[in-house]
């Protein structure tokens, strides 16, 4: 089966910023995608370049098989929500929502019918006319995407679609778009700098890094095996342990990491490694300790791990000397850069 | 078709506005050509042009006996500049434009400070027109009323004379370099009809400036022990200054080039612009009205540099 | 700050400031109306309305007034095209270079007048190029581009240039986009930037003198009777129809700017 989107050898330059340096990716048909990365990483662009409001400098861009480095946004079947939702303000709900079939030529009738069915779907029927000015962000989402969608698109791209959403609002959205996407089955490919949104939502994650992707996994693979130092970071939870830290608890000298709840709290008697509590966080479901391993640890490395205690076992106080035990498996060893 | 093709009817896309729109989305120089270049022309054209050739002119001499225009280059023009008529005139300009702009900023910051500080939605909105409205006035027919008001039995002698002070104006007409025969015909009146007619050009970048002034900044020099005599002094005037001397360039530039205030309210004496109006015209000097022009462009461009010094462009 | 707390004294200058603005201009309407034909005396002895008639029936002034009516209508036409283009590149597209262009789109307007005005004698000498009715519309176009220019690149800012994106996003070349996306939304921009132009025009004295030639538009044949006065109170008329005629397309500017971070007339 052809990938809905491939990245072939793909760079976009700035001058000599290289905003996407060699990108090799494929995103399924059908798949919920998110690109992960800190601000500059290049997730932004590579969005632009699917979208076509860029052109590679190197390498090209496939959708469904067919290059299309060469085509415009308007020859592309692929339809974009903007991080600002990019609503006409000139225009009311209905005429936003119809803009992409006016300009495809549907007749009148046609276009008013499906995009009152595309608000509907979103959960806005009758707020046809009213204009954009008039509606909360949520709503102002939920048009975007209906004028997104209505246009039937191959690929739907949603570029940091959570980002202008309060909290609530904004877990809520979350189940929404999942939901969405399971129900219209297309592919979705969206941007975010936030690791919960990305391992929550999406079915895999690319991380970006200066332009580069760092690993392209399941969350659970993202999250649990990070490939570089840079994705254990900024996934985040995992502890990062320096080459000797991971000698210490038994794996290769190299860069490893190991999930705080793969760690298990003990008495210091007879511990093959023990350290002080230091701090402790309550989290509701569980109670985060940090715990420094004291003398021996690397000075360019931290020298404490963090640990997460289910709710309903003891939690030590700060100042308390503990033990560590862990599984072996758990133990991940990650790429030297 | 390619499966990208979706099953609606053909968009307007595929016709020849769809392959003009295909080639400037491959070369954005294309389109930022096709913008650029129109306005460029004319103005490179049109405008670039004209200030050369002004430059040019004021190369050329003029041949006094015939009134020839000799067409090679020389700075005997630029001589001319330097005779002492000439330099009076520019000095009295200069000086003018000085007291025009400190007349104008005294007269502008209340105006300024308060629609900018304390004046809220209606009376906020009649400050900006109240400001607006005579800045687009006519010109012409703001001059005409001064001429009506500062005349012999105008209003202004009017009003002096119901009060009993007519000797008053009379004694200071008397005084030789600012009066005259009426307020019309004097140095005063000039100076008046200046402040007057460049007054909103002062107003509105002070306000922008003093818009900007955060109230939290005022609050905490209070807050600190400052009269608010001094948190003026300290926080308000310094923040204000870029636009005091965003608006000096107006008033300032405006009074170097105008000729037609001088010609109409005030004695005979000269200023740069009147001198550039008869050089060109009654003398057909051509070349001396050139280099005289040149001179307030010199005064402007130094004094533009101090203001980008100081930060006045920001608050244009 | 609250607006009660101004001491008394701020509002007595800042209000009289607003007067000292206002009373000449108003003071024409009045002498429009006065019944003294000779001088400018104070307070007018008598009112009446016979100037009106009188200036009506003068051909010299309906020459000028049409002929500045269509100097400036031509004028602003050019200048919207032009300064519509120009504030397009500027606002949307980064070039080197940009900072030399709004300088020189905003030069005309701040060097003095008299300056552009010899300058375009300059050039129309050199060249060997006589007065006309074009010559006129040449130099009030160069400086009306700048109004225009200040209004459009405020809006073309303010809408956001996803707008665009968006609309090609859903299907729209440049030309569609041009006409259901741009111009929707410039539309009161460009319309506000013209009336300004217009009444910019429409007004101008100090430039047309050097382009005129022979030419009276209505602002040269008030700035004629100013300096040898022939009929005073038909001037009164004049100059009170005038402030009239610029005064609407100033408020029409400002009711459709209104509420946008940049009012018109800020680029006077």
């Amino acid at each position: 089966m052809t990938a809905a989107v491939s990245f072939r050898g793909v760079s976009r330059h700035f001058g000599t910023v290289k905003a996407v340096d060699g990108v090799d990716l494929d995103i399924a048909e059908g798949e919920f995608f998110a690109m992960l990365g800190p601000s500059g990483s290049g997730k932004t662009t590579c969005l632009r370049l699917i979208a076509g409001f860029e052109t590679p400098t190197a390498g090209r861009i496939e959708l469904f098989g067919e290059d299309v480095s060469g085509r415009p946004p308007y020859r592309r079947a692929v339809n974009t929500v903007f991080q600002d939702y990019a609503l006409f303000p000139h225009l009311n709900v209905l005429d936003n929502v119809a803009y992409g079939l006016m300009i495809a030529g549907v007749p009148k009738a046609e276009r008013r019918r499906r995009a009152e069915e595309a608000l509907s779907m979103m959960a806005l029927p009758g707020y046809g006319g009213r204009k954009p000015s008039e509606l909360s962000g949520g709503q102002r989402q939920r048009v975007a995407l209906a004028r997104a969608l209505v246009n039937r698109p191959r690929v739907l791209l949603l570029d940091e679609p959570l980002g202008a959403l309060d909290l609530k609002l904004r877990e809520q959205m979350q189940d929404e778009l999942k939901t969405l996407q399971r129900k219209v089955g297309i592919t979705f490919v969206f941007v975010t700098h936030d690791q919960g949104e990305a391992l929550s939502m999406a079915d895999r994650v690319a991380v970006f890094n200066e332009g580069r992707i760092q690993q392209v996994g399941s969350p659970e693979e993202v999250y649990a095996r990070p490939r570089t130092r840079f994705v254990a970071d900024f996934v985040g939870g995992s502890n990062v342990l320096h080459p000797g830290v991971a000698a210490l608890f038994g794996g290769r000298p190299a860069w490893a990491s190991l999930r705080p709840e793969a760690l298990r709290l003990g008495p210091p008697e007879g511990a093959r490694i023990t350290g002080v509590v230091t701090a402790a966080r309550y989290l509701g479901a569980a109670t985060r300790l940090v715990v420094d391993l004291g003398a021996g640890a690397p000075p360019d490395g931290r020298s404490d791990v963090a640990v997460l205690v289910p709710g309903g076992h003891p939690v030590p106080a700060p100042g308390t000397r503990v033990g560590l035990a862990w599984d072996a498996e758990a133990l991940h060893p990650m790429a030297t850069e | 078709m390619s499966v990208l093709a979706d099953s609606g009817p053909r968009p307007a896309r595929e016709g020849v506005g769809g392959r003009l729109s295909d080639l400037l989305w491959r070369r954005p120089g294309v389109l930022l050509a096709l913008l650029l270049v129109p306005p460029l022309l004319w103005l490179g054209v049109v405008y670039l042009g004209s200030l050369f050739a002004l430059l040019l002119q004021s190369f050329f001499s003029i041949d006094e006996f015939s009134g020839v225009i000799d067409r090679t280059p020389t700075l005997k023009t630029y001589g001319e500049l330097l005779r002492p008529a000439n330099l009076d005139i520019i000095w009295r300009t200069v000086l003018m434009a000085a007291a025009v702009t400190v007349a104008s900023v005294a007269v502008a910051f209340p105006i300024a400070y308060y629609a900018a500080r304390h004046a809220r939605g209606r009376w906020k909105a009649l400050f900006y027109l109240g400001v607006m409205l005579p800045l687009w006035s006519s010109y012409l027919v703001k001059v005409y009323a001064w001429k009506l008001i500062l005349a012999k039995e105008g209003i202004v002698g009017w009003g002096f004379d119901s009060l009993g002070l007519g000797r008053v104006l009379e004694a200071f007409l008397a005084v030789p370099g600012i009066g005259g025969n009426s307020l019309s015909v004097s140095p005063t009146g000039t100076f008046i009809v200046f402040v007057y007619v460049w007054l909103p050009f002062m107003i509105l970048p002070i306000q922008a400036a003093l818009e900007r002034v955060p109230d939290s900044l005022v609050e905490a020099s209070g807050d600190l022990g400052a009269t608010p005599g001094q948190t003026f002094r300290h926080v308000i005037w310094p923040l204000a200054l870029p636009g005091v001397v965003a608006g000096s360039i107006f008033t300032f530039s405006l009074t170097l080039g105008d000729y037609i205030i001088p010609q109409i309210i005030g004695t005979s004496a000269r200023f740069i612009g009147l001198a550039v109006y008869q050089y060109q015209g009654t003398a057909g000097n051509v070349p001396l009205a050139a280099a005289f022009a040149v001179v307030p462009i010199v005064i402007m461009g130094s004094y533009l540099a101090v203001a980008k010094r100081l930060g006045a462009f920001d608050a244009l | 700050m609250r607006p009660d707390r101004a001491p008394w004294w701020l509002k007595a200058m800042a209000g009289g400031g607003l007067l000292f603005l206002h009373l000449p201009i108003l003071l024409i309407f009045v002498y429009a109306f006065s019944s003294e034909a000779k001088t400018f005396v104070w307070p007018p002895p008598g009112f009446t309305l016979q100037w009106f008639g009188r200036a009506w029936a003068r051909p010299d002034i309906w020459e000028a007034l049409s002929l500045s009516l269509r100097v400036a209508l031509i004028a602003t036409l050019v200048a919207l095209v032009l300064g519509t283009l120009c504030a397009a590149a500027v606002a949307r597209t980064r070039f080197f270079g940009r900072e030399a262009v709004s300088l020189l789109v905003v030069l005309p307007i701040a060097l003095p007048g008299i300056i552009t005005g010899i300058s375009l004698r300059s050039a129309f000498s050199l060249a060997d190029i006589p007065f006309s009715f074009w010559t006129i519309v040449l130099g009030h176009a160069t400086f009306c581009i700048v109004v225009v220019y200040n209004n459009a690149v405020a809006r073309f800012r303010r809408v956001s240039g996803n707008l665009i994106e968006a609309s090609m996003d859903l299907g729209a070349t440049y030309g569609q986009t041009l006409r259901h996306v741009i111009l929707p939304n410039i539309a009161t921009a460009l319309l506000a930037g013209g009336m300004l132009a217009f009444a910019l025009s429409f007004d101008e004295v100090i430039v047309t003198t050097f382009t005129a030639g022979q030419q009276a538009t209505l602002p040269i044949w008030m700035l004629e009777e100013l300096v040898r006065p022939r009929e005073r109170p038909v001037t009164n008329v004049v100059a009170m129809v005038v402030v009239l005629v610029t005064l609407l397309p100033i408020l029409g500017a400002y009711y459709l700017t209104r509420g946008t971070e940049t009012v018109a007339g800020s680029g006077k």
